[in-house]
């Protein structure tokens, strides 16, 4: 049961969670953290493309050793909480792209040596999607995916 | 499987031979009068189960507040798509009696199937009610002491009375009829609040409200306890809890705004293993899933003895087994309207789930005694409604029934209403599941209304729409009924229309499925508007009038309701198809 004293004080720190879902979402991070924001590879309109300014290639090799946590379907398009985790080793960086998006390019993580392959964030859909993770490691580029349904909703039950 | 097949068909020859000594040796008038069907005046015959084992767990799901015994009928159209095609549940008719070795004719056969379904009505009469439902548990639990009754939610809606009481008239007769576990669906239309009400003081110490895949929007914590482990005559047995997952889609958002739920079956199989770890030497997950999303979660998570689920309505007789990487898992689904109790009986030692019997009891109320407590707490709650819920709307020359993929009777209704009442010449009216049935001949009355309507969200909408916008409504709606994979379905039915004329191929993907759009024998216009009425809608709270008053009206104006034109789509590419009539 959800303690309530934490669920008041969770109301109380809405704030620091939207700064932290705007993080996440890859609007703070990287224009603060990195040196060359990657606006190319942002406002790339296809998958490859954004991979290509991103990482210099878009050969994707599909991997088992990433897994994809998103829902089947989104309760809200607007916030899809989607989380990637992978044990190869070396990872560099970690991407999440969902396809049918207008910029399909959502989220890049840069992680530092030794850094463990776990990212989470909630990302922006606007319609029915392949949602890709993405993992650079060793100069090369791993994936996985699953699809995320966005609906009208209504008539359950 | 061979055991409890053959346990399941001694229990058939049971019943049909009782029913024929019986005509024998008294004077049976219904079976005298009818085409065969065996109907006994005893209440005993069909409700003595062989004890088994020593672990019991009785279940119900989705009786949709319906207190009172009523008509049901079955669907007639139920199609399975993809690797769902021809199994169950998407068996209706003559397939469903040839799968489950059911004899055409039989109690059994009304209770399950849609087949001759008046004239069967007519002669066995009304199913559920919870005064009957109440009787059945008691004399099913006095054989199985230690047994827990489980109720799988959509309990508190669907009913006059339990909107009018913000469900307190359904919490408690669960209460009263004893149930110890339940999670939920619907109760969640009551608002967040009123839920953790109802949990916190009804509840404690009474009823444990489980439910593993509801968390916390931010932090994603549990909302309420997963599981819980009860000891049944010594055996520790973890009901774990699965609530319908697509709640806030399917239903208003801002009924639950901080809370997510989703399937979510990386946590079940860790809540599994956890159950296990503390001891638990039986799982169950009571289910509100839908029956394919339950045997698609049943061949991924390992450590399930059975999951025992609700949500499509589908009155299953016999579990499927479902084999995954940790041995098999039962998946059992329970009907709905309190016209089924389920019994799952389990034989455990050393540890283990060695075997197991399974029966679903159709509730006919003829053959069960009322239980008086819970009769007369029935009379007490309904009291204050009671004026308002008996006055006779109209007559129908028809049988009024919901369930069905694509329309019934009742919906046609509904939908003319709205087209009639608001003026519109299209009306879209939610595919939902529950509502009974209203015989040839009866009185419509508020009560039978209300059971088509009762929600709160009831309000009825006018929108203007292009024929795009509907096109894409219906492709979206379609696409949660008939995706290849469960985990993409929300369940319910296809969206009822009035006026418009489709043609739907159920098995192409989503954008494809619908064609031929037409109103008044032209083509619908991508880019025209069409006004459209409708109600249920999820967006957000409206004010304006329900939904029921626009029923009534209708009713009241029209006195008498015959030659229903039950507006179906044309269907495509399911010829053979076994959900379909046979």
């Amino acid at each position: 049961m959800t303690n309530m004293k934490r669920r008041t004080f969770l109301k109380g720190s809405v704030a620091a969670g939207a700064v932290g879902a705007a993080m996440g979402a890859g609007l703070l991070t990287p224009r603060i953290v990195l040196a060359a924001w990657p606006t190319a590879a942002f406002e790339a309109k296809s998958v490859d493309s954004a991979l290509d300014a991103l990482a210099g290639s878009h050969a994707l090799e599909g991997s088992d050793k990433i897994s994809i946590r998103a829902p089947d379907i989104a309760e809200n398009g607007a916030v899809v909480p989607v989380s990637i985790s992978s044990d190869i080793p070396g990872i560099e960086s970690m991407s999440i792209i969902a396809e049918k998006n207008a910029n399909p390019l959502t989220a890049s993580f840069t992680l530092g040596k030794g850094a463990e392959g776990f990212v989470s964030t909630r990302i922006k859909m606007g319609k029915t999607s392949s949602v890709i993770a993405v993992v650079k490691a060793g100069g090369k580029l791993y994936s996985t995916g699953k699809e995320v349904k966005v609906t009208i909703g209504g008539c359950g039950g | 499987m061979n055991i409890s097949r053959r346990e399941f068909l001694q229990m058939l020859a049971v019943a049909s031979a009782s029913g024929i000594s019986l005509s024998a040796c008294e004077s049976d008038k219904t079976s005298a009068a009818s085409g065969g069907i065996k109907s006994s005046a005893t209440p005993t015959s069909p409700y003595e189960i062989p004890v088994f084992g020593n672990v019991s767990l009785l279940h119900y799901t989705d009786c949709h507040a319906q207190l009172l015994p009523i008509y049901f009928r079955e669907p007639s159209i139920n199609l399975g798509v993809g690797p769902m095609k021809d199994k169950p549940p998407h068996l209706v008719g003559n397939a469903f009696l040839n799968h489950y070795g059911v004899q055409p004719g039989s109690r059994e056969a009304h209770a399950f199937t849609y087949l001759n379904y008046v004239e069967a009505a007519k002669q066995l009469g009304k199913v559920g009610g919870f005064a009957h439902l109440s009787t059945l548990v008691k004399k099913v639990r006095a054989q199985r002491p230690g047994s827990l009754l489980l109720d799988g939610g959509d309990t508190w809606q669907g009913s006059g009375t339990s909107l009018w009481t913000n469900a307190q008239d359904m919490v408690d007769a669960q209460k009263l009829l004893g149930v110890d576990v339940m999670t939920s669906h619907w109760e969640m239309t009551f608002g967040a609040d009123r839920v953790m009400e109802i949990v916190k003081n009804d509840f404690k110490d009474r009823i444990d409200f489980v439910a593993q895949n509801i968390v916390d929007n931010e932090w994603g914590e549990q909302v309420f306890p997963p599981y819980v482990i009860k000891d049944i005559n010594g055996v520790p047995t973890a009901i774990i809890g699965q609530a319908f997952p697509y709640t806030p889609i399917a239903n208003p958002r801002f009924m639950v705004p901080d809370w997510s739920f989703g399937i979510r079956d990386d946590r079940m199989q860790q809540m599994v293993d956890e159950a296990r770890g503390k001891g638990a030497k039986v799982v169950i997950v009571l289910s509100h899933n839908g029956m394919d999303v339950d045997l698609k979660m049943a061949s991924r998570v390992t450590g399930i003895d059975a999951i025992m689920g609700g949500h499509t309505h589908d009155a299953v007789p016999r579990p499927v087994e479902v084999k995954n990487a940790g041995g098999v898992t039962l998946v059992t689904n329970a009907g709905s309207n309190s016209k089924f109790l389920a019994v799952l009986d389990l034989d455990v030692s050393n540890g283990k789930v060695r075997d197991y019997r399974y029966h679903l009891l159709p509730v006919f109320s003829n053959l069960l005694e009322a239980d008086a407590e819970m009769a007369s707490y029935i009379d007490k709650v309904r009291a204050p409604y009671k004026d308002k819920l008996s006055e006779k709307l109209a007559v129908t020359d028809e049988v009024l029934y919901r369930r069905g993929n694509f329309n019934g009777t009742f919906d046609q209704l509904i939908c003319d209403a709205l087209m009639d009442v608001q003026g519109a010449a299209l009306s879209f009216s939610p595919g939902f599941r529950w509502g009974v049935s209203v015989m040839p001949g009866e009185a419509i009355t508020m009560d039978h209304v209300m059971t088509q309507t009762a929600i709160t969200y009831p309000t009825v909408t006018l929108n203007n729409m292009s024929g795009t916008r509907i096109k894409q409504i219906l492709e979206d709606v379609a696409d949660n009924l008939f995706n290849k994979d469960p985990y993409y379905q929300q369940g319910g039915d296809m969206v009822r229309v009035g006026g418009l004329k489709y043609t739907i191929d159920p098995a192409a993907e989503i954008g494809s499925r619908i064609t031929d759009m037409e109103l008044d024998g032209k083509p619908l216009s991508a880019t025209k508007e069409y006004p459209v009425a409708g109600w249920a809608s999820v967006q957000q709270p409206l004010d304006g009038r329900p939904v029921w008053d626009v029923v009534a009206e209708y009713l009241r104006d029209k006195k008498t309701i015959s030659n229903i034109e039950l507006n179906q789509p044309a269907l495509k590419g399911v010829a053979g198809n076994l959900g379909l009539p046979n």
